[in-house]
């Protein structure tokens, strides 16, 4: 039993029951793809195409086809490992942090933003193999005896932490997500008409029946792994910026990274969640489910997040002149001042300047204004990474060294191909899948699309559906242990 | 498979006690509203009748309490399982760089445990989630099947399904069916399966 203020805006609008949560989210499952769906998966099919052509460039004529140099030796391919890794950051911070805060809108968002988590993670992974060159060897980053001998992966390299890091939070996110999932594949098996969707959602829902002893132990098992991933999902973003920040290179050698890297992580996951979002819920008219309340609330935390990269930014100029190291100074004023002014340039812009916007509330609620900033947020975090890493070497301590970076057509097929990759992904997962979390949006309806603890009653007596409640005002069932005097809200404060 | 066809009025199997052990019965009570049937448990239950299990599209809260289900010994499991992670990492990490092969690295001691920090966090998050997780599916016997029997299709869509086990005569139906419509219940079925 729960008690939500009346003041407190709905989470699920126009009234929704339960069956219409089912009948809403299946009903694309069970639809036959729309045009519009066709039309998307044919343009990330061809970006797709783009992708496996670029690998292929790239494994069969070597690194050389990117526009890597001597002293340039890390560019566009872990800039956008660093930009997907921190995408992916988003998905869990919904499904696990808003759990543990008990932030009840996540869950008509945590399904996509985890599926988000997941397929940016499959696309960041990308780079780091194919940088590899020979990435049928990819497995010597595994401590296994390899056939040279009886030698050991080095664990003093924070390359090495990033592939157990990356490695526990792919499979973490996808075992959370899947078992999400389950009690939502065992809802479209028992609706499927067909006799191949009936035996793929059977399989898919693990024999799942809605038991009580079931949902009890998945609810534990939800709340532990939100506790593990929550440590989990900061550690990750930690580890990646380790990669810069043990190494004794000008402008990464920082210790400012770990939690900078990690708000932007979350920044720039926030930003990609509600480009996803802002589209889902128009193509497949989820509106009633994903609110303007939800893209507020999301706008919010991206302003939070991007205000921290912004005092971040500006720390790390103040510390590298309070510092006295002239080759820390020197990086950080060729970073503003240098040849690579414009990328400065736009990181400063779209990152600390765009997220300010979202103070005025016209715009916090505005569905166009926020699909651009965040479209401007996600150009801006790449820019970041690009700044970070491309700027701080291509200047090094030896002038005759010193070059520029230009990419190739492979780096950017590469690039391009995985936002390919992603959509595709994203695409399959949205016609096949539930979108939202059915079995959660259910837990928070009764509480959120009327104003108290009884189901049937509302302020203007015409949002209780016809013929769903045989029974009107029910008296709230109390749980033992609680005193029968106990204020409504008691419930709330222990919850 | 369940067929979705609803019977209001009980109606008696003709059909002669299926001796196959596996065969059970059930009264089906369908309820529309969580609290009506949180209340109707305990109702249930105060009446001493054994509720064999409840169906519900989502976790309701407060059913544990009042079907009398234990806790959970899960988060128990998951602390072992990442105590084995944990001891597992070390092991590993202080095995292989500091007695299998021991090389030096950057000056720093072979067994440099502040550099393995990373790797035993990440080892003990692995173990304690997929360990978890694999209890989990294997206790609660779910694993993927091409078929699935439900007593009641409809509980993985809007409704609570209270189901009880009869005898093979079902004698008890008359006196179910009054009690769980006394306390709310929209709807009861009976119910036969097979394998369950």
């Amino acid at each position: 039993m729960q008690y939500v203020s009346p003041v407190r805006e709905p989470l699920v609008t126009s009234g929704k029951t339960y069956h219409d949560v089912t009948q809403d989210i299946c009903y694309q499952v069970e639809a036959a793809p729309n045009i519009r769906w066709m039309g998307a998966l044919g343009v990330a099919l061809v970006l797709l195409g783009v992708f496996f052509y670029s690998v292929y460039r790239t494994l069969w004529y070597g690194i050389g086809e990117w526009g890597l140099n001597k002293t340039i030796g890390w560019a566009w391919d872990i800039t956008n490992f660093v930009w997907w890794v921190g995408i992916g950051h988003a998905g869990t911070l919904i499904s696990a942090v808003l759990l543990l805060f008990r932030q009840k809108w996540r869950s008509s968002i945590n399904r996509a933003a985890e599926a988000m988590t997941i397929f940016a993670v499959i696309c960041a992974a990308m780079f780091p193999v194919l940088h590899m060159g020979r990435p049928w060897l990819a497995f010597y980053v595994f401590p296994l005896q390899n056939t040279l001998g009886s030698l050991w992966a080095n664990f003093n390299s924070p390359l090495l932490w990033d592939v157990f890091a990356i490695s526990t939070y792919f499979t973490v996110s996808l075992v959370f997500w899947y078992t999400g999932l389950v009690p939502d594949f065992a809802t479209i098996r028992d609706r499927a008409k067909g006799k191949i969707a009936k035996v793929s959602y059977s399989l898919l829902s693990m024999g799942w029946t809605g038991s009580a002893k079931h949902w009890s132990r998945y609810e534990t098992v939800s709340l532990i792994l939100a506790g593990v991933s929550t440590p989990l999902v900061l550690s990750v973003h930690t580890i990646v910026s380790m990669d810069f920040a043990t190494s004794v290179v000008p402008g990464w050698h920082t210790t400012i990274f770990p939690p900078y890297f990690v708000a932007g992580a979350i920044f720039s996951g926030f930003a990609m969640v509600l480009t996803l979002m802002l589209i889902t819920r128009v193509v497949f008219k989820l509106e009633d489910y994903i609110t303007l309340e939800h893209i507020a609330l999301m706008n919010k935390i991206m302003m939070v997040t991007g205000s921290i990269v912004g005092v971040a930014y500006i720390t790390e100029f103040f510390i590298a002149w309070y510092s006295q190291v002239e080759y820390e100074q020197y990086c950080f004023i060729n970073r503003a001042t240098g040849p690579y002014w414009w990328a400065y340039l736009s990181m400063m812009s779209c990152n600390v300047l765009s997220p300010q916007f979202v103070w005025i509330r016209r715009i916090r609620y505005s569905i166009t204004m926020t699909f651009i900033l965040s479209i401007i947020v996600n150009i801006g975090m790449w820019f970041e990474r690009f700044v970070i890493i491309v700027s701080s070497l291509h200047r090094d301590y030896l002038p005759s060294s010193w070059a520029m970076f230009s990419p190739t057509r492979i780096d950017v097929g590469v690039y391009v191909g995985t936002i390919g990759l992603f959509f595709t992904l994203f695409l399959l997962f949205a016609k096949f899948f539930p979108v939202i979390n059915m079995a959660e949006v259910k837990t928070i309806l009764k509480y959120t699309v009327n104003d108290g603890p009884t189901y049937g009653g509302s302020n203007d007596g015409s949002r209780n559906p016809s013929g769903y409640h045989a029974t009107p005002a029910i008296a709230p069932h109390s749980t033992p242990g609680v005193p029968a005097s106990a204020p409504v809200n008691y419930d709330k404060q222990n919850d | 498979m369940t067929s979705p066809a609803v019977t209001t009025a009980p109606v008696a199997t003709a059909t002669v006690p299926d001796t196959h052990t596996s065969t059970k019965r059930f009264a089906l009570g369908i309820f529309d509203d969580e609290d009506v049937l949180l209340h109707a448990i305990d109702n249930i239950r105060a009446a001493g009748v054994k509720i064999y299990d409840v169906f519900s599209p989502y976790p309701v809260h407060g059913i544990d309490d009042a079907l009398g289900i234990e806790r959970s010994r899960l988060p128990i499991a998951a602390f072992f399982y990442g105590m084995c992670g944990l001891a597992f990492a070390l092991w590993l990490q202080i095995y292989t760089l500091g007695f299998d092969w021991p090389m030096i690295i950057g000056g720093k001691p072979h067994i440099a445990l502040p550099a393995f920090i990373p790797v035993t966090f990440e080892l003990t998050v692995f173990f304690t989630c997929h360990g978890m997780v694999i209890t989990f599916y294997t206790i609660s016997k779910l694993y993927p099947r091409f078929k699935t029997p439900v007593l009641d299709v409809r509980s993985t869509d809007d409704k609570f399904v209270v189901a009880i086990e009869l005898d093979e005569h079902s004698s008890q139906l008359p006196k179910l069916t009054q009690l769980l419509r006394e306390n709310g219940a929209s709807e009861v079925n009976q119910k036969e399966m097979t394998k369950f």
